[in-house]
This record gives structure tokens, C-alpha cells and sequence, in this order.
């Protein structure tokens, strides 16, 4: 049974307070977590180390939210992210080794070191979108797709409290609802947009009535059960042909936008501290898992150690993989598909002519 | 047999349609209305709202949407009543649809297609008058081809709803309506016209005028003029495809007449004239006997007034008269 305080509805009737998981899935949820959190944790040291380049922002404190979206929904459906996109890319599918080796610039990184941090795709996964607020329209399109197809999938969206305010998620909800698509908004609401409060930049911070003809529904980030349910009960709704949802994850990002934002500039470190310590997700589901005799302390501390053993040999992995070749061969591949290139590719003189053979 | 512009695309997104489920057209008045200037024509009732979809005015939000389906494995045509609406959707059009095969290291491809009319229109003023050639030939990632002829526009549109890549197609509001005869393989539902090549449209050897789109039969005429006149023969060379450019056929060109003008309708500063006349100087400098012209538009916003609209773009008299002079015959 989910704490009452799990959802809030707009136009809609709350999804089941209670829910059946498996003892095995329950530590599933916990272990997946803790890896989340353990491989931010390791790109956090390692971007201090000087080893990772450019932009990083890290999701310690809102792992509930990628894991129990992808513990309530299939492979075949979809999910599209934000820049805050490691934790989703591991539940798609990706390993640790492949997305740290992204961060660290590898050839054998998830998108072959040509992405990094903010771009990262598999199979069911479109990114890793860095123009904030992008991928909402994108992945109204992903929905459209299931429907053009005829396939029973759905299209999870995510976008920040920071994006919210773009006038192309509006757009999207616009033709969402119109073409009644599988589409399951949903804005990772982490109160803050980099420095700015939710309150300094939206009139209604309500996420999940901005759909204003879109039913919504509020549910607690914090809570991995709960976000599994929300999200399952959105998935049944898009299946049963409602069209789209717009959910608000209430979440919390304990440290700073990115690795350049110390992040205790516009919040206290009291209020870092009261959420670490009252709310955090992980150490919520290790209660609930011991309150219900899931399994018993010592377990848990085996799954961390289990954990964090994976991470630190898939990490230890993805520094010992070369990066890629410094050639015009490698540089200028993918620009196009292969095959369709044209005859050539301009590099920075005259005479840097690299040509495809086709 | 004689098409219109019109006809020929219409006639390449029929057949598209027809041959693959995964197409589907998308835009602004595409569907009940017939297209804004009615190249979607009979597409809806023939297709129906499944595959023919007319989409709110929210271009930044529909081409998004568009690139989403594209990225899960839709080829979708996606009209934009005008080229100048597509500003609102130009991050979705480089960044989103250009750059993710680069940047998912070749996991995620984008089969998506561009169309609409783009550059010069007549008495519509600064907002819906303007040739983004060069906006989109500097992104890489993109394909940008810009159709003159019936042939160029059906071959050229079916070749970039065929292409796994993300292709603009820059049509011309003007040429919509003008009649040019179709050949016999170009009315076969096979026909396509490859990229990257350019077309000589009339064979010279005294100077070479690259061009596009509408400027192509401009320049046409004002080589047949610079004939009767004076007698000399000027090459026309129909680009067809702005990126990848045919620097090869420019070259061959170059190396034949010795001599380069280019024609087009944008703006003159860092554009497709300026680009060229840059890889002729660097490739080939030597074959050059006079210093590479281009003729262009102005600098300016284009103006509505209709005499200083003609101040604004080329036009026949002013290409004959650049030519003349680059080849020092006034």
C-alpha cells in the first residue's frame, strides 16, 4: 500500500493506492537505485579527476523516478529525456561501462564518444536532448508513431521544471490531445531550473495541471513504488486509447545543476540536508523492504556492496577502453548514413578532402 | 508531355505514398484545403487523414513532432507553408534532426523530408521573402537541394523522401505554375534524381554561371540575350542540389570557360555565391582567367513597394549586364 500522500489528480481519478511487486522486484528496484547512484557518484569523481569533459549533470536524489518508470512499462515503449539523462539511459538498457566510457570520451562509450553526457540513445531510448524542452515535441512524435503503427505503446516524456515554461511543450500537449496520442508527459520537478526556484519562473507551479484540457497527475518522485504505479495506471490509460497524461514527478536534485554549480547558492544546505535525510528514495525503500520483511538488513548491504562492486569494475572498464582514433575516418562517419555520404567531406583546409568509398 | 511544377511534386509525394506506408504528409493546410498553394492536391482523399495530416499552426511544434515519428522509423514529408514559418523550426531541424546520427554515433537515423517554397516571392515584403540556401547548406548532417524544372522538382523530392537522411527541399512559390515538358522516364513512378549533382542546362564555353531554383531560367535567358548580342556563349549551370555541392561539375565548368559568375536570390553576404566563388578560388584559381562575379540579392529586407522590389533580386537584364561586363564586351 502507497502512502496517501503518492498522487494528486487533475481531471482524473487517482490511480489504485495499492500495488502487487515481487519480493524479487522490490530488490530489483533497490539494486537498480543504487547502481544509478553509485555510477553518478563515480562520474562526480571522476569530472574532479579532470577525466570527463564539457557539461555534466548528475540525478543523485531523483533515481526513483527513472527507476520506476522503467519497472512499470515494456521495452518496446519509449522513453525521451532531458541532458539529465545517465540513470534513464542505464534502465533502457545501457550499461554502465558503455555510459561512463560516453562520459569519459571512449570509442566503446554508449554513442562511441560522439555524444557525452547530455546524448546518449539505445533501443528505446532517444536521448539525451540538450535544447531544453526539445524532446517534449520530439517525443510527442515518438507517440504519434505508436499510434500511426498501430502499436499498444506508450511514450514517456520527461522535461524539468525549467523547461516547462517552453512554449513548444504547450504545442505538444496542443496536438497530443487533439490526435489523442500515447503520450505520457511528465516534468521531473526538481524545484529548481539550474539557479532558478519553480516559483521565480512559472505561474503555476502545478506541473501536472499545465495540460489545462490534459487530465494530470501529481505523484511523489521520492517514492519508486509510487512512480511505478503512476506510471503503469498512465500506461493503461494510453492503452485504453485516452490519449495523453501530463504527470509531474516531485523530485529533488541534491547537488548542483551541473558539475560547474556548486548548487547552495539559491537554497540552504539545510534544506539539501532535510531532503537527504527525510526523503531520499533510496533509504525510503530500504524501509519499506524491511518493514515488510522483504529481506533483511545484512541482504541489503550485500545488494549495496553487489552494487557498488559492479560499478567500480564497469567504471575501471571504461577507463581501460581507448578513445576513439584520431582520424578523419572516424571523425567524419555518421554525419550521414552510411552509404547515402556524399562523395566527400570538407575538413578544415583545402587540402583535408576526406572521401567516401563507396 | 508538359507538367507543372505544381503537378510534379504532387505527382513524386502520390507516388511515395503509394509505394511506402511508413510515408506520410504533414503541415499547414496540407489536407482539406489541398496545400496552401495546392501541391498536396487530392492527396487526402486519395490517402486519407491517416497518411495526410493537417497539423495546427504551431510549426515548431509539428516539426518536432515530425522528427519524433522520423526517429522511430516514420519517413514523414513535412510541409512548411513557407519556408520563412520555419525559423520557428529551425532548432528542431538542426538540432534535433541533423545532428542525432552524429551524436548517437550512427544508432539513431532521421529519414525525414523538408519541403516548401523558399527565396524570392513576389510583392510579400520582408517576412515571406527570403532564400535560406545558405542557412541550411552550412549544417552538416543535412541534404538541401533547391528544384528549378518539373523534372528537377519530381526527381529531386522523390530521391529526398527515398534518402535515409534529413533532406530540405527549397521550392520557389513562383515556379510553381510554370509549364516544362517531362520526359518519358521522368513520368515513371522510378524516377529519381541523385544528389550532389548539377545539370547543365545549356552547354557553353565563354562563361560559366552557376545557379538554382528560379534563377536558372533567368540566367537562361539572359545567356540567350548575351548570344544574340554579342555572340558569345554562356554556360548555365542548374546546382540542383546545394548540399552536397557539385564542386566537381563547377570545376569541369571553370576549367572549360575559364571564367565564373554565380546567380542566385539570397542575401549576398556569406552565401551560396560567396561559398562557391570561395572553392573556385581554392580549386581552381589558375583556370581562372577573370575574377569570379556574384550576382545576388541585396542587403536589405525585402522591400513591397514593386519598384524597389526589383532593386532587391535579379534579375534577367542585370545578370545579361554583369555577364557583359565580366566578359568585357560593355
Amino acid at each position: 500500500t502507497l502512502s496517501d500522500e503518492s498522487f494528486e489528480t487533475y481531471e482524473l481519478d487517482p490511480p489504485p493506492y495499492t500495488l502487487n511487486v515481487t519480493k524479487k522486484e522490490l530488490k530489483q528496484m533497490y539494486y537498480d537505485m543504487v547502481v544509478v547512484r553509485q555510477m553518478e557518484m563515480a562520474a562526480d569523481r571522476l569530472y574532479k579527476e579532470k577525466k570527463i569533459r564539457g557539461f555534466c549533470h548528475l540525478s543523485v536524489g531523483q533515481e526513483a523516478v527513472a527507476v520506476g518508470i522503467e519497472h512499470a512499462i515494456e521495452r518496446a515503449d519509449d522513453v525521451i529525456t532531458s541532458y539529465r539523462c545517465h540513470g534513464f539511459a542505464y534502465m533502457r538498457g545501457g550499461t554502465v561501462r558503455s555510459i561512463i566510457g560516453e562520459l569519459l570520451g571512449r570509442r566503446g562509450g554508449i554513442a562511441y564518444g560522439k555524444g557525452g553526457s547530455m546524448h546518449m540513445f539505445t533501443k528505446g531510448f532517444y536521448g539525451g536532448n540538450g535544447i531544453v524542452g526539445a524532446q517534449v515535441a520530439v517525443g510527442a512524435g515518438l507517440a504519434f508513431a505508436h499510434k500511426y503503427t498501430g502499436r499498444k505503446n506508450a511514450s514517456i516524456i520527461l522535461y524539468g521544471d525549467g523547461a516547462s515554461n517552453q512554449g513548444q511543450v504547450f504545442e505538444s500537449f496542443n496536438m497530443a490531445k487533439l490526435w489523442n496520442l500515447p503520450a505520457l508527459f511528465g516534468c521531473e520537478n526538481n524545484k529548481y531550473g539550474m539557479g532558478t526556484s519553480a516559483a521565480r519562473s512559472s505561474a503555476l507551479t502545478d506541473y501536472y495541471k499545465r495540460g489545462q484540457y490534459i487530465p494530470g497527475l501529481k505523484v511523489n518522485g521520492m517514492d519508486v513504488l509510487a512512480v511505478k504505479a503512476a506510471v503503469a495506471y498512465g500506461k493503461q490509460w494510453t492503452n485504453n486509447d485516452n490519449g495523453p497524461l501530463v504527470l509531474e514527478y516531485v523530485t529533488y536534485r541534491y547537488g548542483g545543476h551541473s558539475m560547474s554549480d556548486p548548487g547552495t547558492t539559491y537554497r540552504t544546505r539545510e534544506e539539501i540536508q532535510r531532503m537527504r535525510s527525510t526523503n531520499d528514495p533510496i533509504a525510503g525503500l530500504k524501509q519499506h523492504i524491511l518493514e515488510w520483511g522483504v529481506a533483511s538488513e545484512e541482504e541489503l548491504k550485500n545488494l549495496d556492496k553487489e552494487a557498488r562492486a559492479y560499478v567500480n569494475e564497469e567504471v575501471a572498464a571504461a577507463e581501460a577502453m581507448p578513445p576513439p582514433e584520431a582520424n578523419q575516418q572516424i571523425l567524419f562517419e555518421d554525419i550521414y548514413v552510411k552509404g547515402t555520404e556524399p562523395d566527400f567531406i570538407r575538413g578544415r583546409t583545402p587540402d583535408e578532402l576526406f572521401y567516401f568509398k563507396h | 508531355k508538359d507538367y507543372t511544377v505544381r503537378d510534379a511534386l504532387n505527382e513524386a509525394l502520390a507516388e511515395e505514398l503509394e509505394a511506402n506506408d511508413k510515408v506520410f504528409v504533414m503541415g499547414e493546410e496540407v489536407a482539406q484545403y489541398n496545400g496552401a498553394y495546392k501541391v498536396t492536391k487530392g492527396l487526402l482523399d486519395r490517402f486519407g487523414d491517416r497518411r495526410v495530416i493537417d497539423t495546427p499552426i504551431t510549426e515548431m511544434g509539428f516539426t518536432g513532432l515530425a522528427v519524433g515519428a522520423a526517429l522511430s522509423g516514420l519517413h514523414p514529408v513535412c510541409e512548411f507553408m513557407t519556408f520563412n514559418f520555419a525559423m520557428q523550426s529551425i532548432d528542431h531541424i538542426v538540432n534535433s534532426a541533423a545532428k542525432t546520427l552524429y551524436m548517437s554515433g550512427g544508432i539513431q537515423p532521421c529519414n525525414i523530408t523538408f519541403r516548401g517554397p523558399n527565396g524570392f516571392a513576389a510583392g510579400v515584403a520582408a517576412q515571406h521573402s527570403q532564400d535560406y540556401s545558405a542557412w541550411y547548406g552550412s549544417v552538416p548532417g543535412l541534404k538541401v537541394v533547391s528544384p528549378w524544372s518539373a523534372e528537377d522538382a519530381k526527381g529531386l523530392l522523390k530521391a529526398a523522401i527515398r534518402d535515409p537522411n534529413p533532406v530540405i527541399v527549397l521550392e520557389n512559390e513562383l515556379m510553381y505554375g510554370q509549364v516544362f515538358p517531362m520526359s518519358e522516364a521522368a513520368q515513371k513512378d522510378d524516377f529519381v534524381i541523385p544528389f550532389g549533382k548539377a545539370k547543365i542546362e545549356r552547354a557553353g564555353s565563354d562563361l560559366t554561371i552557376v545557379t538554382m531554383s528560379r534563377c536558372v531560367g533567368q540566367s537562361i535567358v539572359a545567356a540567350e540575350a548575351l548570344k544574340k548580342k554579342y555572340g558569345v556563349e554562356v554556360e548555365v549551370l542548374n546546382l540542383r542540389s546545394i548540399k552536397p555541392l557539385d564542386l566537381d561539375a563547377i570545376l569541369k565548368s571553370i576549367k572549360k570557360t575559364h571564367r565564373l559568375m554565380t546567380v542566385e536570390s539570397g542575401f549576398p553576404s556569406y552565401g551560396v555565391g560567396a561559398e562557391i566563388v570561395a572553392l573556385a578560388v581554392e580549386y581552381g584559381f589558375d583556370f581562372l582567367d577573370a575574377p569570379p562575379q556574384r550576382v545576388t540579392g541585396a542587403d536589405v529586407p525585402t522591400p513591397y513597394a514593386q519598384g524597389l522590389e526589383e532593386m532587391a533580386f535579379p534579375t534577367e537584364s542585370l545578370i545579361e549586364n554583369h555577364a557583359a561586363k565580366l566578359l568585357k564586351l560593355i
